[in-house]
């Protein structure tokens, strides 16, 4: 005996919503309180440690990590070397008592041409599933693959460059152990990264053998990707909130 | 997201280029921002105001939040509220204790 699950494809009458998309949307809610108390947890352990050098080095030394004017990403480019040569100069300056953030520096100055590039990468994706699923909508098929591959690639991208972060980051003793900033960082940008790889799965079987729904239930199939889309957009949404803190600020 | 005619939708689907476009702008001003010489807290203000207009930009537009059934508005309504509730109730603890501890 087989169960049907009531309004997959039609909208409840009372609600005006697919049971599928209200459960995305709860379920968008809950990640909303989830990434919240990490960003809470940030902002406690920030105003916490007015001592930048405290809260960013721990107990090291920043010029250990500012070392021969480079720091993850030394040779990369020019505006990069430019930044960590800054760093450098005005730890120099700030050796003996000022410990704030322009002082002392920050360990991540060398990764900000990476996240902005990451930046980029997802907002990017974020515009090709909007108008993959727009092309279902217009029963355009081919098309609707071509967007939704390349989301696909930038996801795969952005973890590309992520593990070069990463990679560059234990390279130079930057650990999660080191300070309360490198403790969130990894913990924060990690969740964000597992995010992505979960929507690689799911994008991964819409394109391969999901996409066979759309020949036998088209209607069912577009309400999967617009909830696959709701979910990438709010990856992408963490990431723009994640950018500026960790990188910037 | 409630589906129009093809020709009003194909219309739809051109301002998700703008709204790209408007994301990218923005993502310049917020690093052209972090180079200003500004105190922290303002600092701080910059950024978040930024990404909140782009956060905002990407639901309502890319997350059809701007024409979407109210039940989802009431829902994420109610996590907002909580939401904040979770950042600002701690960060008052902590501004309470730490005034506590300079008094």
């Amino acid at each position: 005996m087989s169960v049907v699950i009531p309004y997959i494809e039609e909208p409840r009458p009372d609600t005006g919503l697919t049971l599928a998309k209200l459960g995305v949307w709860l379920f968008l809610a809950s990640e909303v309180m989830l990434f919240g108390a990490l960003f809470s947890s940030y902002i406690f352990l920030r105003v916490g440690n007015p001592d930048w050098q405290t809260f960013a080095y721990g107990q090291a030394d920043p010029a250990e990590f500012h070392a021969g004017g480079h720091d993850s990403h030394g040779e990369d480019t020019e505006g990069n070397e430019a930044h960590a040569h800054h760093d450098d100069h005005a730890h120099s300056e700030g050796h003996s008592s000022d410990r704030s953030r322009e002082a002392v520096g920050t360990p991540m100055a060398s990764s900000v041409p990476l996240a902005l590039l990451n930046t980029i990468v997802l907002i990017s994706s974020s515009v090709t599933v909007v108008l993959a699923w727009a092309s279902l909508v217009l029963k355009q098929f081919g098309r609707f693959r071509l967007y939704f591959f390349i989301t696909l690639l930038c996801a795969f991208a952005f973890l590309v460059v992520k593990y070069i972060e990463y990679t560059a980051k234990f390279e130079h003793g930057l650990l999660p152990s080191l300070s309360p900033l490198m403790a969130l960082y990894f913990t924060m940008t990690g969740l964000h990264g597992l995010h992505v790889i979960g929507g690689i799965i799911v994008i991964g079987y819409l394109l391969g053998p999901g996409a066979k729904m759309w020949k036998t239930n088209p209607v069912q199939y577009t309400g999967r990707v617009e909830a696959t889309g709701l979910y990438w957009h709010f990856v992408d949404l963490v990431w723009i909130f994640l950018f500026p803190i960790f990188y910037l600020m | 997201m409630e589906v129009d005619s093809p020709e009003e939708f194909k219309k739809h689907t051109r301002s998700y280029l703008w709204v790209f476009a408007a994301l990218m702008v923005f993502t310049v001003i917020t690093v052209w921002a972090a180079s200003w010489k500004v105190a922290l807290p303002a600092a701080v203000v910059i950024a978040l105001c930024i990404a909140g207009v782009k956060g905002g930009l990407v639901a309502a537009f890319f997350m059809h939040l701007k024409g979407e059934r109210p039940l989802i508005t009431y829902c994420l309504l109610m996590t907002m509220i909580f939401f904040f509730g979770l950042i600002f109730l701690p960060l008052m603890m902590l501004l309470l204790t730490m005034s506590g501890n300079a008094g």
